[in-house]
């Protein structure tokens, strides 16, 4: 099972399991990790599940596509050069991945 | 109080309590023994996130959450998109884990139709369902959305004249999908334009019918809505304004045919064929427990600006309640009720702060999302009483918006494929800024706050 180490702002760590195929996102929301809003569960709108993603994980994802990219420039916190929206990223049975969620979402 | 024993059969059966939820639950148990801290009836978008903002808040008592479908609370949105052209599971809906629930002692209630409740001044009483079972609590919270509103007109109950408002109706939908070629979709709001990309997408022959003269009512201005047309028109999509449905016709085999709508008569007398008819022509907020409740009632439940119903005690939140205009600098008394996400969200914190005794004003942007095919629309604040509109349009990126202006400040957007606007606009709006009109005009360029917001900086 593919895990998620969520680390809040204040450095405090929760590791969550997820299905390989959900998205960081809904491992966060459905098991209420704080630090993820999600307003529009998913559909690319609102950039409220913006994550911080460890360099060394960074480049096993697939690129983001444009439309993740502009929303980027909307987030609370500022973006940073290994920021992306939890929602885009998909679960995979190889992946161990390490976030870092942003001190607010909105 | 504990004497009145309801007789369901008295209330008036609502239309959309489900049959077989009806007819279930002959003797259910009475658990008036244990006295909940707060009911909220409505598991659905608002009612999730009071659950979700209360225990956030430090709100100890014990929390049921309460809703009449058979399903664990889920986002609606993805109905008429994402879950109907089947690229999401139903899993991916669901709000919270049942061990989130179970871990953060709220009881989650399936299948239980709220129909009278008891209330005292104190603001505790005890809410009787359709079933019979009694759910007494100390504090209510209504958060009972809204419902589709019916097409009366002949052949109304043909099968395949079908609703969007929640997962059964998707379900339905879904299930009827498979053998129909035909569909026309009644209403050129979101929902409509939203199901019949989607079902255009899965190749049926999709042709909507507005009644207005144009598409989305005012939920958009005019420039925004001419964009829609012509861009769903040149997606192949039969879009025909001012033209509404006389009745719907049946099969030719009539009754044999298992009682199945088969066209769509207009009325100037042309059927279109239609195995599959969907209409979505707005809904009404569900008032009926506020009303027997004697609670003040106007195109939703009236409360104030701490979500309080007019008994000082009830709260009322999201698509249900009409609420003072959260808009900073709206004009005083002005009403609102929104049917959104954000806003099921943003009211419930409100209310959340309300129960635990603080007091926070619902001042916030309203902000929507609708995707359409390939165009992702987001909505930024409140498009009501503009003087000006600045367009920006950039064809080669297939990118649209509309900036709204009233004297000179501007107050919401429109944004078709362009995120940074949008982005651009609801941070302006949340800061109290304004991107001057001329700032605005160059597509090319991000809109100019006029504090030279990061937005601009970060793009260059
Ligand atoms: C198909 C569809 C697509 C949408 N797309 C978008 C979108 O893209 N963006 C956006 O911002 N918004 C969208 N919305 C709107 C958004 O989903 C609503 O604004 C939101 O769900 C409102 O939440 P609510 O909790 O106030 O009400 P609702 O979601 O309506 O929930 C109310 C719940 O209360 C239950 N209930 C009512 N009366 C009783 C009773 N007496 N006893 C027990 N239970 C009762 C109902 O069955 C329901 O489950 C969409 C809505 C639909 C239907
Ligand atoms: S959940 Fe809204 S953009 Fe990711």
């Amino acid at each position: 099972m593919p895990t998620v180490h969520f680390t809040d702002a204040e450095g405090a760590v929760r590791d969550v399991q997820g299905n390989p195929g959900d998205s960081v996102m809904e491992t966060a929301v459905r098991n209420g990790v704080p630090g993820i809003v999600a307003e529009c569960g998913g559909s690319l709108s609102c950039a409220t599940c913006h994550v911080f993603v460890r360099q060394d994980c960074l480049s096993k994802l697939p690129p983001m596509e444009d439309m993740e990219d502009e929303m980027l420039y909307g987030t609370a916190v500022d973006r940073e050069g290994n920021s992306r929206l939890s929602c885009q990223v998909r679960l995979t049975d190889e992946l161990e991945l390490f976030v870092t969620t942003p001190e607010t979402q909105v | 109080m504990g004497t009145s024993v309801a007789a369901p059969t008295e209330q008036t059966a609502t239309e959309h309590v489900p049959a077989a939820q009806a007819a279930a639950v002959a003797a259910a148990p009475a658990d008036s023994s244990t006295r909940t801290g707060l009911l909220i009836i409505g598991a659905s978008q608002s009612g999730v996130q009071l659950a979700v903002s209360l225990r956030a808040l430090g709100f100890d008592e014990h929390i049921t959450l309460l809703g009449d479908e058979d399903h664990r609370p889920y986002q609606r949105p993805a109905l008429s998109k994402e879950f109907l052209q089947g690229t999401v599971e139903s899993e991916s809906l669901i709000f919270r884990s049942n061990e989130y629930w179970a871990e953060h002692n709220v009881d989650l209630v399936k299948g239980e139709y709220i129909v009278r409740i008891d209330k005292e001044a104190d603001g505790s009483g005890v809410a009787h369902s359709s079933s019979g079972r009694q759910f007494p609590f100390k504090r209510l919270a209504l958060t009972v959305g809204a419902r589709a509103r019916k097409l009366e007109i002949e052949g109304g109950g043909l099968g395949g004249v079908l609703y969007l408002r929640n997962a059964d109706d998707a379900l339905a939908l879904k299930a009827r999908v498979g053998d129909a070629q035909d569909v026309v979709v009644i209403g050129g709001g979101f929902i409509g334009l939203e199901a019949a990309s989607s079902l255009q997408k899965m190749g049926k022959n999709v042709t909507v019918l507005e009644f207005g003269p144009r598409l989305v009512g005012r939920a958009v201005g005019e420039e925004t809505a001419e964009y829609f047309l012509q861009a769903h028109r040149a997606r192949g999509l039969d879009i025909r304004l001012s033209t509404s449905a006389k009745r719907f016709t049946a099969g030719a085999g009539g009754a044999d045919d298992g009682g199945a709508v088969a066209g769509v008569e207009l009325q100037d007398g042309t059927v279109l064929p239609a195995q599959i008819v969907l209409v979505g022509i707005g809904v009404i907020p569900n008032t009926q427990l506020a009303e027997q409740l004697g609670l003040a009632v106007d195109n939703g439940i009236v409360v104030d600006r701490f979500a309080l119903a007019s008994d000082g005690s009830t709260v009322a939140i999201g698509d249900c309640a009409n609420m003072p205009n959260p808009v900073p600098g709206s004009q005083p008394g002005e009403r609102i009720r929104l049917e959104s996400v954000n806003n099921a969200i943003e009211h419930a914190k409100v209310a959340a702060y309300s129960l635990t005794g603080r007091r926070e004003e619902y001042a916030g942007i309203p902000w929507f999302w609708s995707n359409q095919a390939d165009l992702k629309l987001q909505i930024a604040g409140l498009c009501n009483g503009y003087d000006q509109t600045v367009l920006r349009r950039d064809g080669e990126r297939g990118k649209f918006s509309v900036l709204y202006y009233r004297l000179g400040r501007v107050i919401a957007a429109d944004c078709v494929n362009a995120p940074l606007d949008f982005m651009a606009v609801k941070n302006a709006l949340a800061k109290g800024h304004n991107i001057p009109a001329g700032a605005a005009a160059d597509p090319a360029t991000p809109p100019q706050d006029d504090h030279h917001g990061q937005l601009t900086a970060l793009r260059q």
